[in-house]
């Protein structure tokens, strides 16, 4: 089996050779295998909020087969269930290539689901696309890992900078930290308290929550004790709708400047639309919002296609946050092996080394270690939400990006008591 | 940060906390307590009451009536579980310990796979005009989302007390947790008042549910985090004590403030286990209970 | 019984040579990653079994016994580079105490407590580990394990040999406390705890000598999985799949021979591990409930009981 794939390699360098361009989608090649992409989703567990990532691979693998594959091979995807489980992990990733023998690898969701793998690919020497893990290839440094996600570099400190970058304009000289124990948001809360401290901001509360807290009346309170300028909350779905509500309750001082910052739900249909207007003022990271100096036809034809099929399988009918970086992820992965003429996971690298990729969220660039070489993480203020209705998040203006600069759609409206009544 | 306010506010939510604790462990008072049946499934059911509450609550229903409207079907859901229990057990005379927590830890498991299959594995949530503000009473200030499935505790616990001392169907289901062959000299059937007070149990998980999905958003999967807290009420009241589980569910409620106030929210999970591990090595019986 | 013995020995040297050779005639790796688990559960459910089993004491808290080894061993060999067999011990060890901690604060009083009381070490387990910021807390440890002996082509054939080994003492420990005075005794605990205690059995003391073995199994087979997913985080090393399984898995093998286990495991991690690659892990959790419900109402003797004996009355 070995020797006539490569065979069909041989084949396929000299055919190229030959002709170039000319020959690409032909008959020669269309007799060939199909390339294998092979991944590892969460379809059940904790993070099974994050399977909709699947349609925008779905998405892309559709659209790629459909203008003829790639090297004239059409493209597969091999998905598996992970059931949000790092104990999982290894086992899948063998499967896929040792037994599939996929191609390319796209990593599962997260840092911690990544970890376990990190160590494999690197062993292995494979090529692989990460999903959403920060720092995800900070400890291994494996040269033929690239990040979907826009965190940019140094990401475990940075990612959230944006945030700190605007309570600095603002002048804040005391900042409250608090964080849920899980991976993300302990890594940002972290993260977040080193960069508060270079820029001489004092830490006037930092402290951590078990998962599943639903009340937050005591925290929010002894908050306010430390009398904070701005707060700085990294949380997950549940938390984030327990913390807003708290604050609604319990009520916060006029001093808060920004409040927000890494909270995981408030990109989501489910809690936009569950909380509405209460999350007006709220300065959130995101990673995609469909405000001016973002929207592309390519994105928006992206969307378009998107939602009918989130709709029907029961998953967030907007899907800013996730799915448009799992087509990207695809778009990476052609990019590579379209560009250097492979499925050799050397050259595929190099190839995105040396170039930078145009995709639906524009253009990337990669640093050594496979982070964006420019950190895109948003910093968004929701705005003049009214009703529960999901669709005017469709639109301009709910969703204003502060940071940063060169996307800019609009100022900080602070503090955040004021923001919130408008 | 030692502050009088800072103190009283968390004595205050710990008592809201416990009461609904409280009512999550009744079902369990009266299955476990009473008629010692170890019933792990006892706050998925809750999360079940919870998702029914929920459904209902969509159609433009007060979560409290919902939970009223509930009874009934809990009721005969109880019935037909305690039918199923003991068709398996009764008839190789009794049940042992290990298959009974077996047969409702598999049982557990079934509903919260049927749960999550039926609504998904997102949050939900319940919004109702209460929810969102708070009563204000001096430095206190108590969000209605706490203070109304709170209250609803201490109306069930009394309403389940007073059936059980004072109606004679009530005093039955206490008679037959002790001697089963009294009762049947006296012309009752213990398996059919066993039954009666299964389904009682089961219906009390639908206004537990209603008190906590008021109190924050639900999964399918939350009945676990519960479980610990649950037994050790029931357990340190004292089996069988229901009046005492409400004092027990309180001073839990008021220990994890105080540790989430003070020391930090993220030890407050291991301290109802803390508790109950200190009162079994301590005083077994419980603490409102007659020695065994 | 002595012919017995011998080919229990001979079996257990056949599977021991076969965990050492297979690495050498079986190429692809992936089945070194699958046959791991499907090993690290035969450990779990053998370890489960003897308290669970012989004794008839429930512990719903073998994750927390499993986590404590598997945090252990990354601690050890991150920090002092301890070697992988030391940091097994010393898991076994720890798992003990913490078996005879938890048998001594609840066993005196009745099995259901104990059952309880196990449900809540894991969450206390959980809760220290992420209160501890030198164990990562929840973002977790990385362990880069060390280079793979050269007696084992790779990491995951060398993982899958040490957990071979790791199984079989633990099979053999199981069928040593089952045939010796030890079993005899925790049979009688089983069936009447008061007759035992009345006819001189020291009761206690024999649960406190099951609860240390059970533990240091399951806290054995924790062991070396940092070094299977390089990489530890509470959630999963605490997962409540691993208490789910120690139960089903003697359940539905039968819980009274070391045999029940063992087949249980094999049967139920090997479906688990296909089922992972087909179909939804939902369906495969809503079948290990049904399955469990199905043998605790009609066939509480395990599969065991339903083939092995001749017409086996279903004794309990």
């Amino acid at each position: 089996m070995k020797t006539r794939r490569q065979f069909h390699k041989l084949m396929a360098v000299t055919a190229a050779g030959l002709a170039a361009p000319a020959i690409l989608g032909s008959k020669v090649f269309a007799q060939d295998k199909p390339i294998r992409v092979g991944a590892s989703v969460s379809l059940t567990g904790p993070l099974a909020s994050t399977k909709n990532g699947q349609i925008g691979y779905e998405l892309w693998r559709d659209d790629v087969n459909a203008a003829g594959g790639l090297l004239g091979r059409k493209v597969e995807l091999v998905i598996y269930d992970d059931q949000s489980s790092a104990a999982n992990v290894p086992a899948i990733y063998s499967k896929l290539v040792d037994v599939d023998a996929c191609d390319v690898l796209f990593s599962p969701y997260g840092a911690n689901l990544s970890a376990p793998v990190m160590p494999f690919i690197k062993q292995r020497d494979l090529f692989m696309i990460g999903m959403f893990g920060l720092a995800g290839n900070d400890v291994a440094k494996h040269d033929k890992f690239f990040h979907s996600g826009p965190w940019g570099p140094n990401s475990g400190r940075d990612w959230a900078r944006g945030f700190f970058d605007l309570a600095k304009a603002q002048g804040v000289k005391k900042i409250a930290i608090i964080n849920a124990d899980l991976e993300f948001s302990k890594n940002a809360a972290k993260g977040g308290a080193d960069v508060a401290k270079e820029y001489g901001m004092e830490v006037v509360f930092n402290q951590s929550y078990p998962p599943n807290t639903s009340d937050f009346s005591s925290m929010i309170r002894n908050i306010n004790a430390g009398d904070p300028e701005a707060i700085f909350i990294a949380s997950y779905p549940a938390d984030s709708t327990a913390i807003i509500r708290g604050v609604k309750e319990i009520g916060i001082s006029d001093k808060v400047k920004l409040f927000g910052g890494a909270m995981i739900g408030p990109q989501y249909g489910a809690l936009l639309g569950s909380l509405g207007p209460e999350l007006n003022g709220l300065v959130n990271s995101h990673t995609f919002v469909p405000e001016p100096t973002m929207q592309t036809p390519a994105i928006k034809s992206f969307f378009d296609r998107y939602t009918p099929i989130a709709v029907k399988q029961g998953v967030d009918p907007l899907g800013f946050y996730i799915p448009p970086f799992y087509y990207v992820a695809g778009q990476l992965a052609a990019a590579a092996i379209t560009g250097s003429k492979s499925v050799d996971p050397a050259k595929m690298a190099a190839f995105l080394h040396a170039n930078a990729v145009d995709t639906i969220v524009g253009k990337i660039a990669f640093t050594e270690i496979g982070d964006w070489k420019e950190r895109r993480v948003l910093m968004v203020q929701l705005r003049g939400i009214k009703g529960n209705d999901l669709e005017q998040f469709r639109n301009p203006g709910h969703q204003v990006i502060l940071d940063p600069p060169s996307l800019k759609t609009g100022e900080l409206a602070a503090p955040y008591n004021k923001a919130r009544a408008s | 940060m030692l502050s009088i306010d800072i103190l009283l506010n968390a004595i205050v939510t710990g008592i809201l906390l416990g009461s609904v604790y409280a009512s999550l462990a009744l079902g369990l008072g009266i299955t476990f307590g009473i008629l010692h049946i170890p019933n792990i499934a006892h706050p998925t059911l809750v999360v079940a009451g919870a998702f029914f509450v929920y459904t209902l609550t969509q159609w433009g229903l007060d979560p409290i009536v919902a939970a009223l409207i509930g009874l009934v079907p809990f009721y005969l859901l109880g019935v037909v579980l305690y039918a199923f229990y003991s068709a398996v057990f009764e008839r190789k005379g009794g049940a042992n310990v290990l298959q009974s927590l077996t047969l409702f830890f598999g049982l557990s498991l079934v509903i919260e796979i049927l749960l999550s299959l039926g609504f998904g594995s997102e949050l939900k949530s319940v919004s109702v005009s209460y929810i969102g503000s708070s009563l204000k009473l001096g430095v206190l200030t108590v969000p209605y989302r706490l203070l109304i499935p709170a209250l609803l505790a201490p109306v069930t616990i009394a309403a389940v007390w007073f059936y059980l001392s004072r109606t004679n169907s009530g005093t039955a289901i206490r008679a037959v947790a002790h001697e089963e062959r009294a009762l049947s000299i006296a012309g009752l059937n213990p398996a059919s008042v066993k039954r009666h007070a299964f389904g009682i149990a089961t219906a009390t998980a639908v206004i537990a549910g209603a008190a906590l999905i008021m109190v924050g958003p639900i999964e399918p999967f939350a009945g676990r985090y519960q479980i610990g807290r649950v037994f050790a009420i029931v357990v340190l009241a004292g089996m069988g004590s229901i009046p005492g589980s409400l004092v027990i569910a309180i001073i839990i409620g008021i220990a994890e403030a105080l540790v989430s106030s003070y020391l930090n929210p993220s030890w407050s999970p291991g301290v109802a286990f803390a508790i109950l591990l200190l009162g079994l090595a301590l005083r077994p019986q419980g603490l409102f209970g007659a020695a065994r | 019984m002595r012919k017995n013995s011998l080919v229990f020995l001979a079996g257990i040297v056949i599977v021991l040579a076969l965990g050492f050779l297979m690495p050498w005639l079986l190429r692809n790796p992936f089945y070194f990653f699958a046959g791991y688990v499907v090993l690290q559960y035969v450990t779990i459910a053998t370890g489960w079994n003897i308290l669970g089993g012989y004794a008839g004491y429930i512990n719903f808290g073998a994750a927390g016994f499993f986590g404590a080894g598997v945090y252990l061993s990354a601690f050890l060999f991150t920090s002092f580079g301890l070697p992988l067999p030391l940091c097994i011990l010393a898991a076994a060890i720890v798992g003990a105490i913490l078996g005879v901690l938890m048998g001594y604060l609840t066993l005196r009083i009745q099995g259901v407590y104990f059952a309880i009381a196990t449900l809540g070490l894991v969450v206390v387990l959980e809760t220290i580990v992420h209160n501890i910021s030198g164990l990562g807390g929840a973002s977790g440890m990385a362990v880069y394990g060390p280079r793979p002996p050269a007696w084992s082509p790779g990491p995951s054939q060398y993982n899958f040999t040490v957990m071979v080994v790791i199984a079989v003492v633990s099979v053999a420990l199981a069928r040593w406390v089952e045939i010796s005075w030890i079993g005899r005794g925790l049979r009688a605990v089983r069936a009447s705890e008061d007759a035992a205690e009345c006819s001189g059995v020291p009761t206690l003391r024999l649960k406190l000598v099951a609860c240390a073995l059970s533990g240091a199994v399951l806290a054995a087979a924790g062991a070396p999985y940092p070094f299977y997913t390089s990489f530890v985080e509470p959630v999963t090393a605490f997962s409540l799949i691993i208490g789910l399984n120690a139960i089903a898995m003697p359940l539905i093998g039968g819980t009274r021979t070391w045999v029940g286990p063992v087949i249980g495991a094999l049967l139920l991690a090997s479906v688990q591990q296909i089922a992972t690659v087909t179909i939804s892990s939902e369906l495969n959790i809503l079948f290990v409930g049904a399955v469990l419900i199905a043998f605790v109402a009609f066939a509480p003797g395990g599969i065991s009981d339903l083939f092995g004996r001749k017409k086996g009355r279903a004794r309990l």
